[in-house]
């Protein structure tokens, strides 16, 4: 009996040290989540805020009145239209690209067998955490030579070559696919192709979406890229667009928050719609297969 | 029955080598990509490294003599020296944070945690420029968000990037904020260990921080060692953010080793110098990552 009662009093206790834990454990996810957010916050109120706003001191989080003047100056300050299609076309090349060039490739990889596959399996790997850096300058020296440098180019006809991430991705999910799917059809005498562009491609759409998602952002985002291979100004991006702004003698700063949330904007709203598949995309880049 | 025996060896042999040609035309575009794009660059940049190059005139051969060069060059010294602080201090602060925020996340009796991953990923999405344009303001010396924070604190904030001693923090600040990659697969990774394992721990009266110590991270030690080696990777291209934001300075306190190398190469043309600090780079970047494959065993199974 008196064990019992024993018991039942450490579990009682270790219930409310239990939730005492557990409490503690949200305080510090709600403030590490705050700090997370504030600066979109920041962000936001800046982007109504005037310029001469933005300087004065005490620091006041909200902006005195709500006023567009900075979007609307962001059209005149900055050729904005013509720098938002240059992006978007870049954007489109690429989700196209990466997408048909990694599927197919790593269709080669995960269905068929073939002699020192996982070998080269591994160069594939192996490129796809290597520094832009290394091979940025014989890059530009060759692209010079080819009248590439100036033009779309070098950021859009490299992503028709599979890029290895996305390589990896497809691979991932294609392994992951049934052998008896594509055992039929070869009975039948389909070849590869086939089964590859009726079968496999359109079972393979989630997988189709998280690269596109993963290209959208990524050239989206990108600046290096733009910045050594975009020479002339009629092809900048809204990135270096940003940049021009950001290195004026005198910045705009109240235009470039505003052009900040216009280029924040898509990709949150992407995300918030395709969570999922962003969250799978990044947790299978560290999942060792 | 001679002849059908015959066959039915002789065929899959054929099918065998129809199989192997079919693929090499399925991975063609990438054996063509990686040959042009990759393989061909970092080859030429060897010979690069050797010459004397400003783009206008054709290189001259020069040897090692870039290579000798850069072990004399104070800036290239100093470049390596504050990457080096990146790696060790900040790499270590990012990996411990995103670790302390990811597993207090795994605790299965917590509610919400989808919307916590959340915001823990946005930052993540934010293009580069912007995000720096954001720091910028975020780390003002009297009106930025940080130095506020702080003092409601009661602490006045340091000048942070407009300072030498702290616009390295200050950077920190910025790539903890950014770490929401490395917290989603940290939490792939505990998803993988059994809550049997923390269930007879508890049995056993072991506490959150021993079971933390003793099941935690021995199980999540090969997740943690692959973010390291990424984030170690990232740390030696970190370029855009010192760029936009400081421009190496103040005194060359956030000048990193690939700022110096953009910088030789197209701001001051010296393209052969550049790639020499191109090849240094690669061989680090390669032996990190010829350890990560093999460590992990990266990609060998089916």
């Amino acid at each position: 009996m008196r064990g019992v009662a024993k018991l039942h009093r450490k579990m009682k206790r270790s219930k409310l040290a239990g939730n005492i834990e557990t409490a503690i454990l949200y305080l510090i996810l709600i403030a590490v989540s705050i700090l997370f957010v504030i600066p979109f916050l920041w962000l936001l109120f800046g982007s109504f805020k005037e310029g001469s706003e933005l300087f004065r001191a005490p620091f006041r989080w909200l902006p005195d009145r709500i006023q567009f003047d900075n979007y609307k100056q962001m059209f005149t300050a900055i050729p904005f239209l013509k720098y938002l299609k240059n992006t978007l076309i870049i954007v489109f090349f690429n989700i196209v690209g990466s997408t048909v060039s990694s599927s197919f490739v790593a269709y080669g990889f995960a269905r068929l067998h073939w002699p020192l596959r996982n070998k080269i399996f591994m160069i594939v790997l192996a490129t796809m955490v290597l520094p832009f850096q290394v091979t940025m300058i014989p890059l530009f020296i060759m692209y010079t030579n080819w009248g590439w440098i100036g033009t779309f180019l070098p950021l859009t006809v490299t992503c028709f070559f599979g890029n290895p991430f996305f390589i990896f991705l497809f691979r991932q999910f294609f392994v992951g696919l049934p052998k008896e799917l594509t055992y039929a059809a070869r009975v039948d005498g389909a070849n590869e192709f086939r089964i590859y562009s009726t079968i496999i491609m359109p079972l393979a759409k989630p997988c189709i979406t998280t690269v596109a998602i993963f290209a959208f952002m990524r050239t989206w985002n990108d600046f290096i890229g733009p910045l050594v291979f975009l020479a002339d100004d009629d092809l900048y991006t809204l990135s270096l667009a940003a940049q021009l702004l950001r290195s004026n003698l005198d910045p705009r700063w109240h235009i470039l928050l505003a052009l900040g949330v216009v280029m924040v904007m898509p990709v949150l709203i992407v995300f918030f719609l395709m969570q999922k598949y962003f969250i799978q995309g990044v947790a299978m880049s560290g999942i060792k297969e | 029955m001679n002849m059908t025996r015959k066959n039915s060896i002789r065929k899959p042999m054929r099918a065998e080598k129809k199989e192997a040609l079919t693929a090499m035309v399925f991975i063609a575009p990438w054996v063509v990509g990686f040959l042009v794009f990759t393989l061909y660059p970092i080859l030429s940049s060897l010979y690069y490294s050797m010459t004397n190059y400003n783009v206008l005139n054709p290189p001259s051969f020069i040897g090692f003599e870039n290579y000798i060069n850069l072990l004399k060059d104070k800036v290239y010294l100093k470049s390596l020296t504050n990457t080096l602080y990146m790696i060790v201090i900040g790499g270590t602060i990012t990996i411990i944070v995103s670790l302390i925020v990811s597993i207090i996340m795994d605790n299965r009796k917590l509610r919400g945690i989808s919307l916590f991953r959340v915001f823990f990923f946005m930052p993540t999405l934010v293009p580069t420029v912007i995000a720096c344009v954001l720091w910028i303001w975020m780390l003002q010396p009297t009106t930025g968000v940080v130095n506020t924070l702080l003092g409601y604190l009661g602490i006045t904030g340091p000048g942070w990037i407009a300072s030498p001693t702290w616009s390295k923090p200050a950077m920190i600040l910025m790539m903890i904020w950014a770490c929401g990659n490395i917290i989603i697969v940290n939490m792939a990774g505990l998803q993988d260990i059994p809550q049997s394992m923390y269930e007879s721990a508890s049995i056993d009266g072991a506490n959150f921080f021993q079971k933390v110590r003793t099941i935690t991270i021995p199980l999540l030690r090969p997740v943690i060692l692959y973010n390291s080696v990424t984030l170690i990777i990232n740390i030696l291209q970190w370029f855009a953010e010192p760029l936009i934001m400081t421009e190496g300075g103040p005194d060359s306190s956030t000048l990193f080793y690939s700022l110096y190398l953009y910088q030789n190469a197209f701001q001051f043309f010296k393209m052969g110098y550049a790639s020499a600090m191109a090849w240094i780079m690669l061989i680090i970047a390669l032996a990190l990552i010829i350890f990560l494959l093999k460590f992990l065993k990266f990609g060998e199974s089916e």
